[in-house]
């Protein structure tokens, strides 16, 4: 990779943070998460791939890469899911 | 012409420090340290992962005090922080692909440039973080706040203090690391260690990553209101 794409990933990471800061400034309800989510994640995939090499890394590292961001995944997901749906089911005396 | 010795080191035709005799080539040496390196930044995810996760069910608990506490936050210092460390990563990056290609004295400057940015950015830091202090905006130390959620924002600041805490301390030790990395491009003749400044740059590019996600969470909660 020359250095030259180095220099455009550099430029659409600090217009993603313009972005996100603007956007945060908008009222669109629950789709501020979303947006902000979002778009954290695609700074953060052009950081791995490009910056951190993973484009040109063999895959099996690719895979440990992506196992880590899956078992984040598992940790918020699960958790999420039983905080949000308490109340959910008419039970007496609790969850 | 000099060989390979039977330790494998120090071949004039190694472009690093030494082919290590459990590696068939210099190339499977590279792939498994920057596989290493990948797995360390995986419990990291999970060190960081776990404090996020705390964040997340509080956040969903205490929606509207999340984002009366993300208000104590200084949006233009934190957005300063993180063009900062973009900044950094493209020193970082310029820097790994310098030592490839062995430019010794470009790698000193880039890696020079690069811990540079990062004290920048633990001194804007450092400058949010007095800011809190001195508006006694600390939880548990001298805490005042006009409003009833007093405690869920402090709740909040426990957080804000927790994740961007453990993510200076991360910063200080690349810092470190790097430092200890230019001191060794600087006494070496040869090809820069292009291999540990490439592993070096996966753990700061992790850090920056990692302060991608906490600027939106800590800073723009609901920022439109």
């Amino acid at each position: 990779m020359s250095a030259r794409w180095y220099y455009v990933v550099f430029g659409a990471l600090l217009a993603l943070t313009i972005v996100t800061t603007e956007v945060a400034r908008v009222d669109l309800g629950y789709f501020n998460v979303v947006a902000a989510i979002g778009i954290a994640v695609l700074k953060a995939l052009l950081v791995a791939l490009f910056f951190m090499h993973l484009v040109r890394t063999p895959h099996r590292t690719m895979i440990v890469a992506g196992a880590g961001v899956f078992w984040l995944a598992i940790l918020i997901v699960l958790t999420l899911g039983d905080v949000l749906t308490r109340g959910w089911l008419a039970v007496p005396g609790g969850w | 012409m000099r060989t390979r010795t039977a330790k494998g080191g120090q071949s004039v035709l190694d472009a690093t420090a030494g082919l290590a005799h459990q590696f068939d080539d210099v190339e499977q040496q590279h792939d498994a340290a920057t596989l290493g390196m990948w797995i360390f930044l995986v419990t990291e995810v999970m060190f960081f992962g776990g404090l996020l996760a705390g964040y997340a069910v509080y956040r969903a608990i205490y929606p509207l005090a999340f984002a009366n506490g993300s208000r104590l936050c200084e949006v233009t210092l934190g957005a300063t922080n993180t063009a900062v460390l973009i900044g950094s990563s493209l020193t970082m990056a310029l820097a790994v692909s310098a030592a490839e290609r062995g430019r010794r004295r470009l790698v000193l400057a880039l890696l020079v440039c690069t811990m540079a940015l990062g004290a920048v950015f633990l001194g804007i830091k450092f400058l949010e973080y007095s800011h809190k202090f001195a508006e006694h905006f600390v939880p548990g130390y001298d805490f005042v706040y006009a409003g009833a959620d007093g405690r869920e924002v402090q709740l909040f600041l426990c957080f804000y203090f927790g994740l961007t805490a453990l993510h200076a301390l991360h910063m200080m030790i690349g810092i470190v690391v790097l430092g200890v990395l230019a001191t060794l491009v600087w006494r070496r003749r040869s090809a820069p260690h292009s291999n540990r400044i490439e592993v070096a740059g996966l753990y700061w590019h992790f850090v920056d990553i990692v302060w991608i996600f906490l600027f939106p969470l800590l800073y723009l909660v609901d920022l439109h209101r």
